[in-house]
């Protein structure tokens, strides 16, 4: 049976091969698939990802901000989300 | 009080006494118990002054009444806050509960003023035994609590530990959670959180402020004052892009000016600039 692990990567800039500024890690098969590097974080960039095997799912878009809200910070702004599908 | 503005927490290592520690821990104990009982030991009603609140006999009363609790609580909200609410938290030896990142109450109005949530460890946390986990420098950002959840791990992030007695004063929008405990001991802390009732203008002792209080000129890639308050409020968190950063810079420079009254104050000109053209319109 095929299983999905998710890996979310958030950078310090808009492009695959920034600097990783934050992830999780959500396992579709219960620990019985690989895990992640025993590094913090376990991936330096999302390149770095892509060579371990996962496959780039989405990448967040580059948003303008609201009027009014230029110097306003919210949630962490770069976000790449990948998956590995595991035969379990 | 700048590093406050740049990180959002300042904290006090064994600043209240063993004995009060002890009776502490006895309070926190009923009060869990008891809050939601018919009757026992309850918190203060929302909104009370905090000199009403805790009367004698409590631990918890006595520890806020230390004069330099006092000071630091009058630095922050001034000498007459008012009680919003408190909480014991207590996580049990061996607990694996993670709670998820948040912020506490809703998202925060545009202006800079802010509450403060004491947080007191009683006892000694060890590394990995139930201290809290923060995320340093994160209060100034506007964020809906449940949208953090995603985040299960932030670079720069710390977890507590420390010495019994210590004091975290946390900035209200600081992003927190509580961590698995891993220990054979209770992990107890006493978390209040105050309501300022006047202008939080110049509340601390502001003597050394003529002499790092830079000018609006102060400018990173021009010319800069040492030692100044602008050197603090640069600080980068490792987990922040260059447009976090400067726009953080923004955010602390307007709490800057409200902290101490200085509508002119700048770092490294981003204010400064904007306002100068702005003013050109229709002139």
């Amino acid at each position: 049976m095929r299983r999905q692990q998710v890996l979310y990567l958030w950078s310090n800039g808009s492009a695959l091969d920034s600097a990783t500024v934050g992830w999780a890690f959500h396992d579709g098969t219960d620990g019985t698939g690989p895990e992640l590097p025993d590094s913090s974080p376990p991936y330096a960039n999302g390149v770095a990802a892509l060579r371990d095997g996962w496959m780039l799912l989405q990448s967040s878009q580059l948003t303008p901000p609201l009027p009014g809200e230029e110097h306003l910070n919210h949630y962490l702004e770069y976000e790449f989300v990948f998956e590995r599908r595991i035969d379990t | 009080m700048a590093e406050f503005v740049a990180n959002g927490f300042i904290r006090f290592d064994a600043i209240v006494p063993q004995e009060i520690n002890e009776r502490g821990i006895e309070e926190m104990r009923r009060l869990e118990v008891e809050r939601f009982a018919p009757d026992g030991l309850k918190p203060p009603h929302t909104g009370t002054p905090l000199e009403e609140c805790y009367p004698p006999p409590s631990a918890i009363g006595d520890y806020l009444r230390l004069p330099q609790i006092r000071g630091i609580i009058e630095s922050f909200v001034g000498p007459n806050p008012t009680f919003d609410h408190d909480w014991t938290h207590h996580i049990r030896p061996h607990a694996t509960y993670t709670q998820p990142l948040h912020v506490d109450a809703i998202t925060d109005s545009s202006d800079p003023t802010f509450d403060v949530q004491l947080f007191w460890y009683p006892h000694d946390v060890a590394p990995g035994e139930g201290g809290t986990r923060f995320v340093p420098g994160s209060h100034l950002r506007r964020v809906r609590s449940s949208g953090l959840d995603r985040y299960q791990h932030i670079a720069g992030e710390r977890q507590f530990a420390g010495p019994a007695g210590t004091v975290v004063v946390f900035h209200h929008g600081l992003w927190h959670a509580g961590q698995p405990n891993a220990g054979e001991g209770d992990r107890w802390m006493h978390k209040v959180r105050l309501n300022p009732t006047v202008p939080q203008v110049r509340l601390w002792n502001t003597e050394d402020l003529p002499a790092l209080q830079n000018p609006p000129s102060d400018h990173i890639f021009a010319r800069i004052l040492p030692d100044s308050v602008a050197q603090i409020l640069r600080t980068m968190h490792p987990w922040m892009s260059i447009t976090d950063y400067r726009n953080e810079q923004v955010q602390r420079s307007k709490l800057w000016r409200y902290l101490t009254g200085d509508d002119t104050y700048d770092v490294d000109h981003y204010l400064t600039r904007l306002e100068g053209r702005a003013a050109l319109v229709g002139a």
